[in-house]
């Protein structure tokens, strides 16, 4: 900010204030994640590894691939030295300080992956010129973006994972994309998944692209594919590549015949369609339907009270639901509806691959796609696609307003993770900080020709902020707190469900338009 | 970007900062029987809620003075019945008289951490923000980052949000006092600086410069004329707030007398703990309690303060300019600390807050200084659990100070102020002094460090069991000794030149 602060350094001191921040909200409010990864480090240390995927005494057993189990017995090493008994299996819940200091320290300090990643990613985006300002620069703004993300801090390091580090794979890997290092992004994202599965999700964007630009040497002059210019070379590096790291990954519980065991618990298809707080998704749109049809229909007498289903939806239960007027919808539709939504994505850049970026693109709605329609969503998993819109967010201006309104409201979604009151004045004030910092830094960096938001989104943004009010201040005042508690929970999730339609169809819409900008 | 974006930025990184800080542990938690100020807050608004006016600072049966008796100002028994109210209506068990002592838990906790949260926003805060955009010079990128480094001063919201307390309130008011000083507002300014005075008694530290500044301005503007005039209205203005603030305890003059035993308990010694002021520090040398006798010591330490703040209230009367008030702000705050009779640890931030105004125009010399304040009260934070926000403040602080306001870049002899040595020390040879003084700040910072791991991490050995808060208290003294003397001669070196100022910008 000053003339030292113009000079460079400025990475250092983002990367180390958010860092020290994180430090501060070690004796916060953690959720039963914190007892989710202190139970794995328990199982990855004292049991052989053939044990790992059988072992149920805790209910929190191992359901991520067996690399992040890797990823825990390296940690439960260095956590020996801070308390030996947060590693004995039947300790369960186990939180003493020095147990609370080590798990916390872990994820700040495996953060540093991100970090590299973050810069990784601020090298690859251009320079403006002119501009004495480092505020103004791209490389600043999105390094801002990412290192003080609002809901990697809240998630990682209040309610608890180690996303940071797994997203630092991801945007790695983007970036090394980007740089045309093919081969290392494959090799970044063959880890990614060998550590958590929720990444499968943008699977398809990696494959198409790297089967169409990378094994592919040559287009035609229209831009199609030719075919004469496959390399079997590139096809082989490749998949030896990912292969080998599945195999180093897997190799070990297939041998030992566990491959049926470890599935199951990778994809636990038992839990509902929608987790106990509704991600703002579809379905969460499809239950307020089925539920306004019931009240509808019970109101004029065209339903019987007696016949319908009894269930509270937003209860706090992880169960299935069956929904009472509209047809009940099967993981298999899931699954169905979501690829049909990443079709048109993957199809494009493989009629018309645009770069790096326009992988990024088919990437973000790879994700979305699957936060919109997927089984069993999480509202955590909306980060997948708010992160790496950050890099397409600092270099165009039509993306900078996608990003605004799909992390303004993807972020609010997230404030119910956090429901004890003396975490409220955290997640309000750095989302403010976020939110403030994203819109006027965004808007510097493009300005000229008016606002970044359209005036409907505005209007939308406005009616965030009130619905904000309502949950968090209003309601807990209100008598409906004890005869509706489920009450600012469908609020919130609804009103986020249609900024997080809106923003992918907007999405898609400059998927499009980019299209139409390259023809001519 | 706008500045008012970034003003908003910082002051909300100063919040989630503050409240970081506020999910630590207080002092004296779960302590039976005696607790700590966490509990004295609490007991207070229990006694001024129960309680006639006329009883709160009486030993009486409900008001037992011995568990935490009233000893502040009325200003801080009014906030405490107003946080009372408030109490009550969330949960009544929390103000209950005598059931409520040594009351705790998490919603309780949070209420307290949320009042010391209002009164800084309502008070601290904005006097801080609008200082910085008042009263120092330079861009607005440059009062953007002195602001960030005044909300982040670890001392204050380590005290004020882990050990709990509110001194944000006397310190804020003192600092709307000055604020209007500086913009030629006396009369508000000696009202906001009669609420300060009048919430926490030490806000006498410094009462002096105001008194001289105030009294040099109208001594400038012609005792016979104009300057009187504007004495009479001033003093007329004092006695009103003063009169105001002590309104209940007005009417019988044993209650006031009453009050004011309790502000000034001179029966309680020199010094308590470990302090680094001069007596504490002395003390290793000589047991001055064992050789005075109680009235000798404070008289000692009386005439002590007197002689240590003359020189510097002398010149500010000479020469009545804002910066001479700054420094004479600084220099009788100090003064007071070290020399004068019972002194906490805690009080350093008294000294704190105008070393605050300073950042912008001696970064380095502040930087040091407010680090070593907050490092003195180390053993404080050890006893309440604070390692860990004591660590992660200290770190920011020490490394956003030099790098926002490039205080390693603006240390030439002439910014950080040595002239003077040179004529002082015309006997030795002529040597680089800003290096020097660059030199000495990290040698101090790692024995700081080392000093503090040493203390997180180690046991005394069982024959000298106060060994590292003696340490700690000895090797603050040092600072603040010193800085008491630099300070005195910046103050009567000539004042920043023009040009200097210029190239600051």
């Amino acid at each position: 900010m000053a003339a030292s602060v113009d000079h460079g350094g400025w990475f250092a001191a983002l990367f180390l204030g958010v860092s020290l921040l994180k430090c501060l909200f070690i004796s916060s409010y953690h959720s039963t994640d914190f007892e989710v990864h202190r139970n794995w480090l328990a199982i990855t240390h004292s049991l052989p590894v053939s044990r790992w995927y059988h072992e149920n005494t805790s209910e929190w057993t191992l359901d991520y691939p067996p690399l992040f189990a890797w990823f825990e017995f390296g940690l439960s090493h260095v956590a020996r030295h801070f308390d030996g008994d947060m590693l004995r299996v039947e300790n369960l819940n186990y939180a003493s300080e020095a147990t609370v200091l080590f798990q916390r320290l872990s994820v700040v300090f495996t953060d540093l992956m991100f970090v590299f990643a973050v810069r990784e990613c601020c090298r690859c985006v251009q320079v403006q010129k002119g501009s004495q300002d480092v505020l103004n620069q791209p490389a600043f703004v999105l390094a801002a973006l990412l290192l003080w993300n609002f809901g990697l801090l809240i998630v990682d390091h209040i309610h608890f994972q180690y996303n940071g580090f797994l997203f630092g794979f991801l945007l790695l890997s983007v970036a090394k994309h980007m740089q045309s290092r093919h081969l290392q992004g494959a090799l970044l994202f063959a880890v990614l998944l060998n550590l958590k599965h929720i990444y499968l999700y943008v699977a398809p964007a990696y494959g198409v692209y790297l089967l169409r630009s990378y094994c592919f040497t040559q287009d035609n002059k229209d831009g199609s594919v030719r075919w004469s210019s496959f390399s079997p070379l590139r096809l082989i590096a490749l998949g030896s590549i990912v292969i080998s790291v599945c195999a180093l990954s897997f190799g070990p519980f297939i041998a030992m015949g566990q491959l049926p065991q470890v599935l199951s618990r990778l994809f636990p298809f038992k839990r509902g369609l929608c987790h106990a707080y509704w991600a703002p998704n579809v379905w969460a749109l499809y239950n307020l339907l089925d539920k306004t049809l019931v009240t509808l229909g019970v109101r004029l007498k065209l339903l019987q009270e007696a016949d319908l289903p009894r269930a509270s939806m937003t209860g706090g239960l992880v169960q299935e639901f069956q929904h009472s007027v509209l047809p009940s919808v099967s993981p298999s539709v899931t699954l169905v509806c979501t690829l049909l939504s990443i079709l048109p994505a993957v199809a494009s850049i493989w009629f018309r691959p645009r770069g790096a970026r326009g992988f990024l693109r088919c990437l973000l709605i790879c994700a979305l796609a699957s936060f919109m329609f997927g089984w069993h969503v999480h509202e955590k998993a909306v980060l997948i696609a708010i992160l790496p819109l950050s890099v397409l967010a600092v270099e165009s201006r039509e993306d900078a307003g996608i990003f605004l309104m799909l992390s303004a409201t993807g972020h609010y979604s997230l404030f119910p993770l956090l429901h004890t009151p003396a975490e409220l004045p955290i997640k309000v004030v750095l989302m403010l900080i976020f939110t403030i910092f994203s819109f006027i830094a965004l808007r510097k960096l493009h300005s000229g020709r008016g606002s970044l938001l359209r005036p409907l989104e505005v209007v939308y943004l406005s009616g965030l902020v009130a619905v904000a009010i309502a949950c968090e201040v209003v309601f807990p005042l209100s008598p409906w707190r004890q005869t509706l508690p489920f009450l600012p929970l469908l609020a919130t999730s609804v009103y986020c469900a249609l900024g997080v339609c809106y923003s992918f169809l907007r999405l898609y819409g400059s998927l499009l338009t980019s299209h139409k900008r390259k023809q001519l | 970007m706008q500045t008012w974006s970034l003003v908003s930025i910082c002051v909300l990184l100063g919040v989630v900062v503050r409240w970081g800080v506020s999910l630590s542990s207080y002092s004296g938690a779960g302590k039976h029987p005696m607790f700590g100020d966490y509990e004295a807050q609490r007991h207070w608004q229990e006694v001024t809620y129960n309680l006639p006016v006329q009883e709160w600072y009486f030993n009486t049966t409900d008001n037992d003075l011995n568990y935490w008796g009233l000893d502040y100002p009325p200003l801080t028994a009014y906030h405490s019945l107003i946080c009372a109210h408030i109490a009550k209506l969330i949960n009544p068990e929390w103000v209950e008289l005598h059931k409520s002592r040594g009351y705790e838990s998490p919603e309780h906790k949070l209420f307290m951490r949320a009042t010391v949260l209002v009164a800084d926003l309502l008070i601290y805060i904005p006097a801080v923000v609008l200082y910085c955009f008042c009263l120092t010079d330079g861009s607005s990128k440059k009062k953007v980052c002195n602001l960030l480094c005044f909300l982040l001063y670890p001392g204050l919201i380590l005290i004020d949000y882990g050990h709990f307390q509110y001194n944000a309130v006397s310190l804020g008011f003192a600092l709307w006092g000055v604020l209007a000083l500086g913009l030629g507002w006396d009369v508000l300014g000696s009202v906001a600086f009669c609420l300060a005075l009048n919430y926490k008694q030490m806000e006498l530290y410094h009462a002096l410069p105001f008194f001289f500044y105030l009294l040099g301005k109208c001594i400038k503007q012609g005792l016979m004329g104009r300057g009187l005039f504007q004495l009479v209205k001033i003093a007329a203005t004092v006695l009103v707030t003063f009169a105001l603030c002590w309104l209940p305890f007005l009417s019988d003059p044993s209650q006031a007398l009453q009050v004011v035993r309790r502000i000034f308990p001179v029966a309680r010694g020199l010094f308590e703990d470990k302090v680094a002021n001069t007596w504490c520090s002395l003390n290793i040398l000589i047991k001055i309690r064992s050789i005075l006798s109680r009235d000798s010591q404070f008289y000692l330490s009386f005439a002590c303060t007197l002689l240590s703040v003359l020189p510097s209230c002398l010149r500010l009367l000479t020469k009545p300019t804002f910066w001479q008030f700054k420094l004479a702000l600084v220099n009788s705050s100090l003064a007071f600390f070290l020399f004068s009779f019972q002194v906490h640890e805690k009080s350093i931030l008294l000294a704190s807050l105008p070393v605050c105004l300073l950042l912008n125009d001696l970064p380095l010399i502040a930087i040091w200084v407010l680090q070593a304040s907050t490092f003195s009260m180390l053993p404080l934070f050890l006893k309440d659990g604070l390692l860990v926000p004591y660590v992660v403040t200290s770190l920011a602080f020490l490394y956003f100070g030099p790098y926002l306001l490039s205080a390693l870049e603006h240390s030439s002899e002439e910014e950080l102020r040595l002239g003077a040595y040179h004529k002082l020390l015309f006997f030795l040879p002529k040597m680089d002094l800003a290096s020097l003084v660059r030199r000495k700040f990290y040698v101090c910072i790692a024995v700081m460090a080392c000093l503090s791991v040493v203390s997180a991490a180690l046991v005394p050995p069982p024959h000298l069991p106060d060994l590292f808060p003696v340490l700690v208290s000895a090797f603050a003294f040092m600072h603040f000794f010193g800085s008491f003397v630099y300070f005195n001669i910046v103050q009567f070196s000539a004042p920043p030149s023009r040009k200097s100022q210029k190239k600051s910008n």
